[in-house]
């Protein structure tokens, strides 16, 4: 039993599935993760929610209820061109740089600047300044997935590196990873879910990140995720999730093959590269020993080595630029392909205690149990936080290729500007020779 | 058959334009003096395979060229007659040159294009039955005569008249002249080692310079060769992405159409390559030419060479000759010589032997005066005209070479637009999906 979610951030003062207190559990810790964030090592438990409105609390005690009240509350298609399914405007912001390496008799580690604006009242203040290291994004990143597991986490530029092999000091290295680390935490701030968990606000304001300490506020939702019980077979998976399924398995396939290509051409155009300046380089030989010819062949020259820096700009984009994206997606899926793995797990169990329910009430008349009405919510739950998080996700690919390959597409665009400039500006300067020589030969 | 067309006229020529060298080389020629091209429009039209036993019968497989000529005066006159023509075989251009360079043993030769396919980057057929090789060496052939029939001194020569009129009964008219014993002697001789006492300076400088010419050349054409191929291999793999953005295109709805496109217009990229390459051929043609060219100045100036040094031989025979007349005449020995010392040791000889004797020294003392003179005489007039030519030479190369720049360049520029274009295609693609 799939829902269709709300496609937005609770806008209108209307709430996301998961931030309704569910029905049966009114006098309990709510389900959303949007709690009222301060610091401190204890869980506010009042059912307060996000952005300080009353809880609207469904009376009814049943699934049927809820699922009617959903379709009440369903909202119309959020814009198409809202880029991040936010019906609302944005109210945070973050970025994500000024790298500095830190050098301790321990160990040398690079950190980064991360600022943050927002109006958004579960922040003290209106804007942060704080320097983290990956550990510390990697530490959010664990937070998030164990705290959301029914969401999509935006993945991380990859944590190890062969040392040796990689400079994880150089100018590119950093650079690249700093974009992508930026990249991430937009995504996450960008999330209508994720941006108001507590353990990013902590990540964005906290002076000191206090990492182990038990800032584990996992939701009800999180909770029971977490302990799915094994050993249940899915029998009926919708067809959408197993479209989902195969659709990123050929994306992901197809994604490897271009990383291929790409790296490829980068092989090429290296070696090219180096063919490229020795034939430059014999031009400058020959007009050493010529006279009318020597301007002339220092010309060509001249604009072969031109081309040569141009080519090599294009290259560096390419491996700085345009390969990390790629690889970061085929990231993304995977996580994406473990969360789709966990939703299957749930609607298994679901199943599962359902049948025997079902069964036992047959035999002897025994209600169906909370505990099955309660897994039925988990499955629609998370059915509809996947979808939500699946349209924006597609949204975000669309415009994420576009930019990418659009910004490849310039990059050689670029090339070839630069490299006709130069063989443009050759011209005059040969034919301008010629006519001295013509009018030499006349007088 | 080839009619005689000999007619004075001041003409312009207008020939058609199949290389980028015609152009110039028909304005070098208006400012040179009345030459052959002036008077006789000449082209190298075809190129046809044909089959026949070779000399030691065997059959073979051969192509022959179709010389076309038409009298100036007849087209400046508005008249359009067709040419006359005849076949001709690579080897008979071959025997033309040969005959000139040993006939003009100061003249810098024009070469004929490259007998085998060399400096071939890989893609490039290496076979001489290629079609693609034989349009540029029908071209190469063409300019090859067109370069000799507008030379000041080349162009009047007779054997060069028949071949463009004469085709059958031609090479036995060029045997006839005995050229090649002379080539043969000529070649043993510059192949030997010698020393000049006394070298020309100025051609010595240029034997430096076209031994630089040649291997600047070389080089150059080797290096190109490796860009080539590795320009090739760049383009052919974005042909890859053609084929991923079709597959990945089948599983997208609103990215699917973009991506397709894009893809069409990778593989157009990648098969663009073939024709820039193609066109470079030209570019390659035309340093192959300057590099046998260099080849052909260091002929002219080995060639002096060998002339100073038959001259100092002679010049040193002479001398030795004198020394022994004097010796004779006065008894005195000023050198150590076998002869002064059997003479001292077994006295001299009868009176009339030595008489028989300095009578047979007085003739060869004319006679080695003589040869001195005609070779001084010679070698001058060997390097007069060689430098008058090599000046020549020096003008049309920069020439040339600057136009085949230009010609380089502008095939970039072409290269870059095409390339600015489909990556804009792709991109208005891409901003589609």
């Amino acid at each position: 039993m799939s829902v269709g979610a709300p496609r937005g951030l609770a806008s209108s003062g209307q709430k996301l599935i998961t931030e309704i207190l569910h029905p049966l559990s009114a006098a309990e810790e709510p389900l959303s993760p949007g709690q009222d964030v301060t610091i401190s090592a204890e869980k506010d438990k009042e059912p307060g929610l996000t952005n300080g409105t009353p809880v609207e609390i469904s009376s009814p005690a049943s699934a049927s209820v809820l699922l009617s009240r959903l379709q009440l509350d369903c909202e119309p298609e959020a814009d198409a061109h809202d880029a991040f399914g936010s019906g609302e405007p944005r109210d945070l912001f973050v970025t994500v740089n000024d790298p500095k390496k830190h050098v301790s008799t321990m160990e040398t580690y690079i950190t980064y600047r991360v600022s943050t604006k927002t109006t958004r009242i579960e922040f003290d203040l209106p804007e942060y300044s704080v320097r983290r290291r990956y550990q510390d994004f990697d530490w959010l990143r664990i937070k998030l997935e164990d705290s959301q597991p029914t969401h999509l986490v935006p993945p991380l530029p990859e944590k190890f590196v062969m040392k040796g092999v990689v400079d994880r000091f150089s100018e590119e290295f950093v650079d690249t990873r700093m974009k992508a680390l930026d990249k991430f935490l937009k995504r996450v701030a960008d999330h209508p879910v994720l941006s108001f968990n507590p353990h990013l606000n902590a990540f964005l304001t906290a002076k000191d990140l206090n990492k182990r300490q038990g800032l584990a506020l996992l939701t009800k939702v999180g909770e029971s995720v977490k302990n799915v019980a094994g050993g249940y077979k899915l029998r009926a998976r919708p067809a959408e999730f197993s479209a989902m399924g195969e659709y990123l398995d050929t994306f992901s396939q197809k994604l490897g093959t271009i990383d291929r290509i790409s790296q490829r051409i980068l092989r090429e155009q290296s070696e090219y590269l180096t063919e490229l300046r020795e034939y430059g380089a014999v031009y400058s030989t020959w007009a050493a020993s010529e006279e009318q010819l020597q301007r002339p062949l220092e010309g060509v020259a001249g604009c072969v080595t031109t081309s040569c820096g141009a080519l090599e700009d294009l290259s560096d984009n390419m491996s700085q630029d345009f390969l990390p994206v790629l690889r970061e997606y085929v990231l993304y899926i995977e996580s994406m392909k473990s969360v789709l793995r966990k939703r299957d797990q749930v609607q298994a169990e679901y199943e599962g205690r359902l049948e025997a329910a079902v069964l036992r009430k047959q035999e002897d008349r025994t209600p169906i149990p909370v505990e099955v009405e309660k897994c039925q919510d988990k499955v629609e739950c998370f059915n509809a936080d996947l979808k939500a998080d699946w349209e924006r996700w597609q949204r975000n690919k669309r415009q994420d290729f576009k930019q990418l390959l659009t910004g490849m597409a310039d990059k050689n665009i670029n090339y070839y500007e630069k490299s006709q400039a130069a063989w443009e500006s050759l011209i005059p300067l040969l034919q301008e020779k010629q006519t001295e020589d013509k009018t030499s030969e006349t007088n | 058959m080839a009619e005689d067309v000999k007619g004075e006229s001041v003409a312009s020529n207008d020939e058609s334009d199949r290389a980028a060298s015609d152009e110039s080389l028909s304005n070098t020629m208006l400012t040179e003096g009345s030459c052959l091209l002036r008077r006789m429009e000449i082209c190298v039209a075809e190129a046809e395979k044909r089959s026949g036993k070779n000399a030691v019968s065997m059959q073979e497989t051969y192509t022959v060229y179709l010389v076309e000529t038409r009298p100036m005066d007849a087209i400046a006159e508005g008249r359009n007659p067709p040419p006359d023509s005849l076949w001709r075989r690579y080897s008979e251009f071959e025997l033309l040159r040969n005959y000139l360079i040993v006939t003009y043993p100061y003249i810098v030769v024009p070469p004929l294009p490259e007998k085998r396919a060399e400096f071939v980057w890989h893609k490039l057929s290496a076979d001489n039955m290629d079609p693609d090789f034989v349009e540029r060496r029908r071209i190469g052939l063409e300019n090859f005569l067109l370069r000799v029939a507008s030379h000041p001194v080349l162009s009047n020569n007779e054997m060069l008249y028949h071949f463009l009129t004469k085709e059958h009964g031609w090479k036995e008219m060029v045997y006839e002249t005995g050229f090649q014993t002379k080539a043969d002697s000529r070649l043993r001789a510059l192949s030997a080692t010698f020393r000049v006492r006394s070298p020309h300076k100025r051609l010595v400088e240029m034997k430096h310079y076209s031994d630089g010419l040649q291997s600047h050349t070389s080089q150059l054409l080797r290096a190109r060769t490796r860009v080539a191929d590795r320009l090739y291999a760049v383009y052919k793999v974005h042909g890859n992405y053609g084929r991923v953005f079709s597959e990945w295109s089948a599983i997208e709805k609103e990215m699917g159409d973009g991506l397709q496109s894009a893809g069409h217009h990778m593989d157009a990229y990648a098969a663009s390559v073939d024709d820039i390459l193609e066109e470079e051929e030209h570019y390659a043609d035309q340093l192959k030419e300057y590099l046998s060219y260099a080849e052909a100045l260091r002929a002219v100036c080995r060639k002096h060479e060998l002339s100073q040094f038959e001259l100092e031989m002679a010049s040193q025979d002479l001398i030795s000759k004198k020394q022994q007349r004097e010796e004779l005449a006065t008894g005195i020995v000023r050198t150590f010589s076998l002869k002064g010392m059997t003479n001292k040791l077994f006295g001299q000889e009868a009176p009339e032997q030595r008489e028989a004797k300095l009578n047979l020294l007085e003739e060869l003392i004319a006679e080695g005066e003589e040869t001195v003179k005609e070779k001084t005489a010679e070698c001058d007039e060997h390097a007069e005209k060689a430098w008058a030519d090599i000046v020549r030479f020096k003008d049309q190369k920069d020439k040339d070479l600057k136009e085949a720049f230009i010609n380089y360049a502008l095939m970039q520029i072409s290269m870059c637009k095409k390339g600015i274009q489909v990556w804009s295609n792709a991109k208005e693609c891409f901003l589609k999906m």
